[in-house]
């Protein structure tokens, strides 16, 4: 019952407006009920084999923290990268990894996309009464990816010990929204990824490049990467908002592009404007499905 | 010996075909490549900023030693996803005691199927990344053909290392039945100790130096020290001799370990 009442209540945030709330809200409630379903049901499945779960959540773990035994190994020669020391590097690492660990759990398998669109396993989608979106998301839900979290918030939480932050109550509320909102700018890529797979299925590679590559582009400073570079994922796809601008606040750091301070406060608008773009990218992508009809 | 010799040919220009039939996903993988290169030869600047010097590399080598690594990642398939899918699914499945029973040696017939693939993802997915980083940075590439030429022969033997190890990932599949496991824990060892996460010579002391004689730096490390006339003459020669005999005794390894697997091997199914 009080689930029930939650789920309800999630509805109505999540309602676009209100001449579509009826529509709106129960394709929403469809879609979450949808992906709540299959999620637990790969749960379960995954369940069946603890042992070979233990093993792919250890693996997923140590895969991710890989790229920060490379940071790890760089400082071992030097004391700064970029003008960064090891501590503000593991803090911006912990911050993206931790938010990307989020969406690839939520929707990591959305480059499978392709795949089902070439073998005409989509059309199977099409004709469940449950939102395509949330039945390719949730597809092949994985729980070894909270490997992925947890390594990102280990780094985080050793980069809290040894940074020294001027902490006032604004940075401490920053930090859960730059998560959550981090999360959704990457959930926006995924998606807007999912729907050029509508068009190049064989291309699912390219998506890779925006989040994975996003993901270890946020981890190093802004100060490493060409002018040019960071007002590409400042303005154009807009990674920098994920962690690099709210976290230089944090900080107390120089902002790159002479940015005013309080760009730092964007990064659930930026978010919410993603996740809008990237849903018409969606529909789209959907409304331009051709089955290949064998 | 002759029709051996055109049947393995054969499976290797189908190897290349096939690979070749995937334009799209080769421009993805080429695109994809340089978005990393890109990222990465921005991190070594910094770090050559910091250190000049640092492994015995100036900083042009060290962006180009990323463009390599981007270059050579699919060839010699540091991330797995080459034959050894196929192999462990035959394995799994029990079709593997239809290909026992085929008039051609197990061991060979991926490996000539491997060649044809890496031959492929050389050409598609190799040049091109190169030749994109090379507008953008400023490369550290050899002028002579001797050192290209030279290069080509560590990559042709880093094919080879790669193959042998990816063949014994796969046989593991007789014993675990899911390969998953053992495939996921090559593929770190591959990416950590061929030089792919970062160079080898500037890993810290022993770490360094073990990860400087197991087999994984044949793949990367070893071909972009060539590329970079780090090895030549003599040393050059016994950076062959390192790359041939991992090479020799994987695949040797290999084909004890089948000849252990096809004997204990039942066939699932009726």
């Amino acid at each position: 019952m009080a689930d029930r009442q939650q789920q309800r209540q999630r509805q109505r945030q999540g309602a676009p407006s209100p001449g579509f709330e009826r529509v709106g809200r129960s394709r929403l409630m469809d879609g979450l009920r949808a992906y709540r379903l299959i999620a637990w049901m790969w749960v379960r499945s995954t369940m069946a084999y603890r042992a070979s779960f233990a093993m792919t959540l250890l693996g997923n773990f140590a895969g991710t923290a890989l790229d920060f035994v490379a940071i790890l190994l760089m400082f071992s020669r030097v004391d700064e990268l970029g003008g960064y020391g090891l501590g503000e590097v593991a803090f911006l690492y912990g911050l993206s990894s931790a938010a990307f660990g989020l969406t690839d759990l939520a929707l990591g398998s959305m480059d499978r996309l392709g795949g089902r669109v070439r073998d005409g396993t989509l059309d199977t989608l099409l004709v469940r009464p449950a939102p395509v979106l949330a039945q390719v998301a949730a597809d092949r839900f994985a729980l070894r990816r909270l490997g992925r979290i947890t390594q990102g918030l280990l780094v985080l939480g050793y980069a809290l010990t040894v940074v020294d932050i001027a902490w006032t109550p604004v940075k401490v509320l920053l930090m859960p929204v730059m998560l959550v909102s981090g999360a959704a700018i990457f959930g926006a890529v995924f998606v807007a990824g999912g729907a050029f797979q509508f068009v190049a299925q064989d291309a699912s590679q390219v998506q890779n490049s925006f989040t994975y590559g996003g993901t270890t582009l946020l981890q190093y400073p802004p100060t490493v990467f060409a002018k040019e570079l960071v007002r590409g994922v400042t303005f154009v796809l807009p990674l920098a908002f994920v962690n690099w601008l709210p976290a230089l606040y944090v900080l107390g750091l120089p902002y790159p592009l002479d940015l005013p301070q309080w760009v730092a406060f964007l990064p659930p608008l930026v978010a919410a404007g993603c996740c809008a773009l990237s849903g018409l990218a969606w529909r789209a992508g959907l409304r331009s499905y051709r089955s290949t009809g064998s | 010996m002759k029709g051996a010799g055109r049947l393995y040919a054969a499976v290797a220009a189908g190897g290349f075909r096939r690979y070749a039939t995937y334009r799209v996903a080769t421009a993805a993988g080429v695109f994809t490549n340089t978005v990393f290169g890109m990222i990465l030869a921005y991190t070594y600047i910094a770090l050559w900023d910091e250190r000049p010097g640092l492994g015995g590399y100036d900083q042009a080598q060290a962006v180009t030693y990323v463009w390599v690594g981007q270059g050579l990642l699919s060839v010699v398939a540091v991330m797995g996803g080459g034959f050894e899918d196929e192999l462990i699914e035959r394995i799994r499945t029990g079709d593997i005691a239809i290909d026992l029973y085929r008039p051609a040696d197990l061991q060979l017939w991926w490996l000539a199927a491997d060649a044809g693939r890496a031959g492929f993802q050389l050409l598609g997915r190799g040049v091109l990344p190169m030749v994109l980083g090379g507008l953008v940075f400023r490369l550290a590439l050899p002028g002579d053909a001797g050192t290209w030429a030279a290069f080509l022969g560590a990559v042709l033997l880093g094919v080879l290392v790669s193959f042998a190890i990816r063949y014994l990932v796969a046989l593991a599949a007789f014993w675990f039945m899911d390969g998953a496991g053992v495939q996921q824990l090559a593929v770190l060892a591959g990416l950590f100790f061929s030089g792919m996460t970062l160079p080898l010579n500037v890993f810290p002391g022993a770490l360094g130096e073990l990860a400087r004689v197991l087999p994984w730096s044949s793949l990367i490390q070893v071909p972009a020290d060539v590329l970079l006339g780090e090895r030549t003459g003599w040393a050059l020669l016994r950076t062959y001799a390192f790359q041939a005999a991992w090479a020799a005794g994987l695949l040797a390894l290999g084909r004890l370990i089948q000849s252990a697997a096809t004997r204990r091997v039942v066939v699932q199914g009726g």
